[in-house]
Parts: structure tokens; C-alpha cells; sequence
């Protein structure tokens, strides 16, 4: 068993920025037509795609080698029934829903004879996964591509049916009409006796968004009532003929060896299956208390490492900073020294982030099944090629070999990029060929063997002038990554740099990435900049920006909040923040409530402004846009994990706080609709600015500065 | 395989053998396929898990199969009647009331065992009898919503 490389986890975020390798088009089209039926089907070929689009630019100065080029196909069929294959995945964020409806919307069909297809490996195109906010940007062009030469393909059967020329037709409602000689014809007969499949031209016109009629609507989730049954099969759901349970045995902190093993007693278990490879061991057994009890009674001794702790991560994160030598982690420009001598206000400041967990309420699961030395494996995951890819090169396989499949997902946000799972299940499966193996990680395995958003140390210099205008900017990020890392604020001395530290705890993506370490610091560090010049915080921004679409979402945010609010209680406050990432822009205002006296902070109200250009679906947008605020109270306010020597200690729900509804304020989100602008993705950036807004409001009710996430407020006013 | 249990799930008699202190929850999903009951935490914090046991919310996790036997269990699967949805079921689909989904049987029967001993809560009285239920990806305005129109709704019928 080669020892597995895991290169994204080498250095957060790094992985995101990886071209993927573009192999396309593995399911050859007989292949296709086999699996589908007869019918039409259309492919955008990566090839085409990437001559066609560039990537829609993040902010950073690192993003050039973001993946533009993902491929997506279509299928007519015999039936009228269209469907869509993409490789992204659906985690709650409901892309099905807003996938469906950009086909239906240029396609000219009812939303209703509308499927998607997504994450599997066998049937969609190759995809290098479902994060950094790309499904809306990338997925919905090119579903718009395929449907408007499908519907081309369509028209032009159609006039060669009727003899008439393919512009006086036209494809409405499933149907091509011609007005002329009120003939109709649906797709359906259309396609009917026609099997071919063509590849979309270079160049595809679609419609602008101010064309829509499907698009742009608040559409329910298109499979909602399988959730409110019951009846929707997560990967944990899933019970296939023959199924065993597996279970793995977990050293006793990280990076521990296996010593010593013994499995004489275990093995004399009936229907127990024991696998003992290098470190890992596991067992499966008809039901998990029986595989349970397997690996009880393993004698198994590891040896232990001392590992740092949650105490001293900040001074190591500051001391074991690798020079950094690459341009790509910096960015300079005019003279951080000189704007600082011309400064009327300097301000230095160190801002802390903890490490925190995603805490999906669906746990890390798959299922895996081994039939004539072929695997298939059923997981949630927001990347199931490269999963693929891992599994086939662990078990020596070639790609064919390996399906990935992955059910609609109990979420992720950014959490489950990596195999884990699906390996595990994979190799106990192997000792079980024919027989399917579902392993379904603990909350407790949960919490510790997945990975963590991770820390980060910041530190910010800066001045402005006595008009209140920023003269220097200083940043430096250790660890937690550049994600959101450059500042939007107008200013002629920046310099902002990334420093790499070796990996503590294995760490990953995370819902903003390092967009929210960074905004905390940014605009913590601008509201002390704003209070030290005797500036309201909202008009220093406005006089510091020159993004008009930024001023636009603070603008819609202080009307609604009613910016600037005279304080009408004692420990009353109010902050805001504000921010700008892959390709959206966000503003969030906070009131919150102290109670000195009863040591207790309460956060009362939040109100945030949110754009993403073109919206496609308001009613998914919102569910994500509010959904990112209270998730984002979490990290604001108490979620930070606690290790000591290689071992999580708050490995519960009952010891890792996570928000729950007595937690959640008033909530209020404003979604500007910019029908002119391309449509951005909207999963990350409303998070962003969720924990400096609350912290900026606390220094407005206290005139404590909080410079830690989380902000744990009750312990400043205790101490 | 332990001694056989009578368990009664949404009105239907399932002999089982199980340990007598396997949860409930292992059962009614490993053995009776009753997967609509979510496994999120298996320590009773999260409330993925809940059932009604003799018309009350219960976390399936926490309560051994042999404590459950002869009572009457109702999992989401149980609700729908003649093709109709629970006007709880019913008014989660229409508030749009989830993202991922995962917490949602478990809010529904958590919110029906509300509503069945108090016919229209307050705001509080939904958080408060919610609090125990984790939704991580923040959808809990629309739950409060959606409990609040089936609320509304089932007065209606009386």
C-alpha cells in the first residue's frame, strides 16, 4: 500500500489553484446512448470552453491558475425528459434547483421535464470539484451553451421537417412552432428516431439575464418532498443486498504508530472480517455493534508522538514562518515606510484565528463495492474525480475502474474534499469482494480524523491622514491563507504578503477559506483606524473605496439598518464590515447588546447587503445568505477547536459549541439583483464579514477591541 | 442476536432480535430500513435522530430498543396519510425550510411533538423547544416560519 500524498493538504488552499489535468469525454457516445436511450445529446468540451472563457477573476493576486475549463453535456429524450450531467455535487446549496432552471430557461422547456444528473464519475464529465463559489460563474454559461445549441439542433430538425427557414420558427415550452403555417412540433417527436450527439460550436449566443422567464425565479428545491419524507438516500441512508458494516480502529492521537497487533481473540468472532494493512486497521461484520466489538477485542499498542497545543499555536504559527520566497505570496507596491511617515494616525495590530471545525451534520460516509477487481464508491464529496483518481492510484486501478457516485449530500462547506471515507470503505471492502461496505464515521471520528479551517496569526500596520485618507497598508497573513488576503481599499503604499507554515493539524477548505481570517483582521483593523481618526466607521470606508459596487451593498445595508442608529439603551453597539470575494461583494451591519453586569453579550440584529450579479434562483440565494450569517455567528463568536499532544479535546456537540436557535438575532438580508453583471457564486462570500461586524459593534458598546476569532466577548468583559 | 423485541413503527408490528441495549435508532435504520431517522451525533445533541415514542419527540439515539418495545414509534416515514403530507411536513416544504435536509426529520417530529401539546407557540416556545436540534447550515428562520404556518394551519382544521 503506497503511503497516501495528499498535496492539498500540504499548504491550505493551495489545491484550489491547481489546473486539473482536462481528459473529457471517457463515456464514448454509444456508450452514452446505451446508458440514456435514444436521443439528442450536446457536449461543451473543456477544449472549447477554455477558448472561450477566462477565469472570472478572485480577488488575490495568486488566481491565475484558477481551473476556467469544466465540460457539460445535455440529453434529449425520446420522451421530451432533458437531462443534465454535471460533476459538481449537491451539498444544500441547491444547484439542482438552479442548474434545472438555467436548462429549462434556454432550452424552452417546462422546468418540470428537467433532471440532473451530478458527481458521477461514470456519467458526467470530469469536474475538479464543487467549491470556491464556481458552479454558479462556470456551470450555468456553459449549461446556457449547450441548451442554446440543443435548441438549434432542434430548430433546424424541425425546418428540414418543414421546409421553412429555421428563423421563422420558434422553441417555446417544449415545442418548435411555426406561426406562419401553425404547425407544432414537440421535442419529443423531434428527437424521436434521431440518436446523434454534436459538439456545441466555438461560439454559442445565449440570453441575458433580462431575457430570463425560468432563471431568475424564487423556484422551490426540485426534489423538496423526498426531504420531508424521509425517502431522499444520503450516502449514510444507503443499504445495498449483502451490505456490511465497517468500522475502523483510531489511533490514539495523530500520526501514532501501530506498534503491536493482535487480533487472535477478534478473529474467532463469527461473520467478523478483520483487515490490518501498515496502520490502518478495521473490521466489517453484518452490523456495526458486532464490528464494534471486533475491534475491541484487537490488542493493538501505538507509539505516540508529543505534538503541540491549542496554548502555544499563535507563537509557533509566528515562529516557524517559512521564508517565503515566491513572488506569487506577495504583493508591493510605492512605500509602505514613506506612507507611514506621512500618516497623522499609525495603528499596528495582531489578530489570532482559531482553528475550526465544518461540522457537517451528515458525517464523512461511503459505501464501497468491489465486483470482478472494479470498485464503485458512494460518498459525499465536493471533489468525486479526484477521489476517483486517489482510489484508482492507491489500488493500483486505471480511472475506468473506479466510479465515484455521489447522492445529494447532508453538506460539506468545504469539508469533505478529501477521499477518507470512501478509502476506508474501500479497502474494507476489498476483503470482502461482491459484498458492499458501508462505513459511517462517529461524531466524535468526526471531529478529530477530518480536517480543520485553519489558524492563522495576522498582522496589520497601516496610517491614514488627518483627512482621513489610508496612506500605508501593511498584512501579513501566517498560515491561514490568501483567500480575500488584498485589501479593496484605495491606498498608494500596500504591501501584503503570505507566509507558509508547516501544517499543525491537517488542514483544508472551509467555507470563505481564508477570506474570513482575513476580513476579521481587515476590517477590525479599519473600524480601530476609523475610531483613532474620530471617523464614523461607514463614512471612512465610503471615503477610502472607489468600488462602486462595494458602496453599493454598504449603501443598501445602512438604509436598512438605519446607519447611523443613535444608541437608545445602555450596552447598546453597533459595527459594520464589509468585503469582496469571487466575484460578489457583501456588507454586514451588527447591533449587539452588553450586559456588563450579567457578563453577557447578546447579538440583537444583523442586517446584511449581498451581490452576486444576476440572480438566479433569490430563493436558494437567500437560504445561502442567511444561512452563511448564522453559520458564521459560530466562528464569530465561540467555535475554535481545543488539541493538546495530537488529540482533540472538544471532540462533541455537547463541548464544541455549535450556533443553535437561541443563538440566532434578528436576521434580515438584502440580495441586489444586477441583471447586467454575469452571475457569481454566493456560498462563500456572505460569511465573511459576519465576525467583524459583531466585533466592531462590541468596541462601539464597550471600547474593547477584540482581535481573537473567536471573539468570545463574555470572557473580555470577565476578565 | 439478543431476545426478540415487538417493536410497533408508524402502525405496523416488527419482531426484532437485537440486544436489548442496541439504541433504537440502529434498529429502526439498520434493521427496518427506516432511514429517514438521522444519525448526526449518537450522544443526543443534535437532535438528527428524533422520533415520536408514544406522541412525544424523543432522540432515538438515546433510548435502548427493549425501552421502546410495545410503545407506539412514529418516524417521518410514518406521517404522510393517503398521499397527503403532515401539515408540518407540508408547511417545511412550503417555507423552503432546509438547505442540505439532514436535520429536517428530525425538526419536523421534533415540531409535531410541539404542536401536539401546544397548539400555537410563541416564538420562544418554538426556539425553546428547538434548541436541541442542530441545523449547521442556518436555515433556522424558516423553521421557526414553517412551525409558526403549520401552527396556523392545523388550528384552521381544529
Amino acid at each position: 500500500m503506497p503511503k497516501l500524498v495528499e498535496p492539498n493538504l500540504l499548504e491550505p488552499e493551495r489545491y484550489e489553484f491547481f489546473a486539473m489535468p482536462m481528459h473529457q469525454f471517457e463515456l464514448a457516445r454509444r456508450d452514452f446512448f446505451k446508458l440514456l436511450g435514444a436521443g439528442i445529446a450536446v457536449f461543451a468540451i473543456a477544449k472549447d470552453v477554455m477558448a472561450q472563457e477566462t477565469a472570472p477573476s478572485t480577488k488575490g493576486f495568486h488566481n491565475e491558475d484558477l481551473p476556467a475549463a469544466i465540460g457539460a453535456w445535455l440529453h434529449i429524450g425520446e420522451d421530451g425528459i432533458v437531462t443534465g450531467f454535471t460533476g459538481k455535487a449537491e451539498i444544500g446549496q441547491n444547484i439542482r434547483t438552479e442548474l434545472s432552471q438555467t436548462i429549462a430557461d434556454e432550452l424552452g422547456v417546462p422546468f418540470e421535464n428537467v433532471r440532473m444528473v451530478t458527481a458521477d464519475t461514470s456519467l458526467c464529465p470530469f469536474d475538479a470539484g464543487t467549491f470556491g463559489s464556481r458552479t454558479t460563474p462556470t456551470m450555468t454559461p456553459q449549461f446556457r451553451k449547450v441548451s442554446a445549441a440543443a435548441r438549434g439542433v432542434l430548430l433546424e430538425l424541425a425546418a428540414k421537417q418543414w421546409n421553412t427557414p429555421s428563423d421563422k420558427l420558434v422553441a417555446v415550452n417544449g415545442k418548435i412552432t411555426d406561426h406562419a403555417s401553425n404547425r407544432t412540433c414537440s421535442y419529443a417527436e423531434l428527437v424521436r428516431g434521431n440518436s446523434f450527439a454534436e459538439s456545441i460550436p466555438a461560439k454559442v449566443a445565449y440570453k441575458p439575464a433580462a431575457e430570463w422567464t425560468v432563471a431568475g425565479k424564487p423556484i422551490p428545491k426540485v426534489d423538496a418532498r423526498e426531504f420531508v419524507t424521509g425517502k431522499h438516500q444520503y450516502t449514510t441512508d444507503m443499504r445495498p443486498d449483502k451490505m456490511l458494516y465497517g468500522k475502523v480502529l483510531r489511533p490514539p492521537s495523530f500520526g501514532a504508530t501501530l506498534v503491536s497487533y493482535d487480533d487472535s481473540a477478534a478473529k474467532s468472532m463469527p461473520d467478523v472480517t478483520l483487515v490490518h494493512d501498515g496502520d490502518f486497521v478495521g473490521a466489517t461484520a453484518p452490523t456495526t455493534e458486532f464490528a464494534d466489538a471486533a475491534l475491541k477485542a484487537v490488542r493493538v499498542q501505538w507509539k505516540e508522538t508529543p505534538q503541540i497545543s491549542n496554548a502555544e499555536i499563535f507563537s509557533y504559527l509566528k515562529q516557524n514562518a517559512k521564508p517565503s520566497t515566491e513572488d506569487r505570496f506577495r504583493d508591493k507596491k510605492g512605500s509602505v515606510p514613506d506612507g507611514m511617515a506621512a500618516a497623522a494616525h499609525k495603528i499596528e495590530a495582531t489578530y489570532n484565528v482559531a482553528y475550526i471545525a465544518h461540522a457537517p451534520l451528515e458525517p464523512r460516509a461511503a459505501v464501497a463495492h468491489w465486483v470482478d477487481g472494479k470498485l464503485t464508491v458512494w460518498m459525499g464529496t465536493q471533489r468525486p474525480f479526484a477521489v476517483r483518481d486517489e482510489l484508482a492510484n492507491v489500488f493500483h486501478l486505471t480511472e475506468k475502474d473506479v466510479r465515484v457516485i455521489v447522492p445529494d449530500t447532508g453538506s460539506a462547506y468545504g469539508g469533505k474534499h478529501t477521499s477518507d471515507a470512501g478509502l476506508e470503505a474501500a479497502r474494507l471492502a476489498r476483503a470482502t469482494p461482491g459484498q458492499p461496505v458501508k462505513l459511517v464515521w462517529t461524531r466524535q471520528e468526526e471531529f478529530t480524523w477530518a480536517y480543520f479551517r485553519p489558524a492563522g496569526v495576522i498582522e496589520v500596520k497601516s496610517g491614514v491622514d488627518a483627512a482621513g485618507k489610508l496612506t500605508a497598508w501593511e498584512f501579513h497573513n501566517y498560515h491561514s491563507g490568501m483567500s480575500g488576503i488584498e485589501t479593496p481599499y484605495d491606498v498608494a503604499n500596500v504591501h501584503t504578503e503570505y507566509h507558509q507554515v508547516p501544517l499543525v493539524l491537517r488542514s483544508g477548505s472551509y467555507r470563505g477559506l481564508a477570506a474570513t481570517a482575513n476580513h476579521f483582521a481587515r476590517e477590525t483593523h479599519m473600524d480601530t483606524l476609523a475610531a483613532t481618526a474620530q471617523m464614523d466607521p461607514l463614512e471612512f470606508r465610503m471615503k477610502n473605496l472607489s468600488d462602486d459596487r462595494m458602496k453599493a451593498v454598504l449603501e443598501a445595508g445602512a438604509k436598512s439598518f438605519g446607519w447611523p442608529r443613535k444608541k437608545t439603551a445602555e450596552g447598546q453597539g453597533f459595527g459594520v464590515a464589509c468585503g469582496s470575494e469571487k466575484g460578489s461583494y457583501v456588507a454586514t451591519f451588527a447591533e449587539v447588546s452588553v450586559d456588563r453586569k450579567a457578563g453577557t453579550v447578546r447579538v440583537v440584529k444583523l442586517v446584511e447587503a449581498f451581490e452576486c450579479g444576476a440572480i438566479v434562483n433569490p430563493d436558494g440565494l437567500r437560504n445561502q445568505v442567511v444561512g452563511a450569517m448564522i453559520q458564521g455567528l459560530g466562528g464569530a463568536l465561540f467555535e475554535a477547536i481545543e488539541f493538546d499532544h495530537g488529540k482533540i479535546k472538544n471532540d462533541h456537540f455537547a463541548s464544541y459549541r455549535l450556533p443553535r436557535f437561541k443563538d440566532v438575532p434578528e436576521i434580515e438580508a438584502i440580495l441586489i439583483d444586477r441583471k447586467d453583471i454575469a452571475s457569481a457564486g454566493a456560498g462563500e462570500t456572505p460569511i465573511m464579514a459576519v465576525a467583524p461586524a459583531i466585533g466592531n459593534a462590541f468596541f462601539n458598546a464597550t471600547q474593547v477591541r477584540l482581535t481573537n476569532l473567536p471573539l468570545q466577548p463574555e470572557r473580555s468583559l470577565n476578565s | 442476536m439478543g431476545q426478540t423485541i415487538d417493536l410497533e413503527v408508524n402502525g405496523k408490528r416488527y419482531p426484532v432480535r437485537y440486544s436489548p441495549d442496541t439504541p433504537l435508532l440502529y434498529v429502526l435504520r439498520d434493521e427496518l430500513g427506516f432511514t429517514g431517522t438521522k444519525y448526526g451525533c449518537g450522544e443526543g445533541m443534535c437532535g438528527a435522530c428524533t422520533v415520536l415514542v408514544n406522541g412525544t419527540a424523543r432522540r432515538s439515539c438515546q433510548i435502548p430498543v427493549s425501552a421502546a418495545a410495545g410503545k407506539p414509534i412514529t418516524t417521518v416515514e410514518g406521517l404522510e396519510k393517503n398521499g397527503a403530507l403532515h401539515p408540518v411536513q407540508q408547511a417545511f416544504l412550503d417555507e423552503g425550510a432546509f438547505q442540505c435536509a439532514y436535520c429536517t426529520s428530525g425538526m419536523i417530529m421534533s415540531s409535531i411533538s410541539l404542536l401536539q401539546s401546544n397548539h400555537n407557540p410563541s416564538n420562544e416556545q418554538i426556539v425553546q423547544s428547538l434548541q436541541g436540534n442542530l441545523c449547521r447550515c442556518g436555515t433556522h428562520p424558516r423553521i421557526i416560519a414553517a412551525v409558526r404556518k403549520a401552527a396556523a394551519k392545523m388550528q384552521e382544521r381544529g
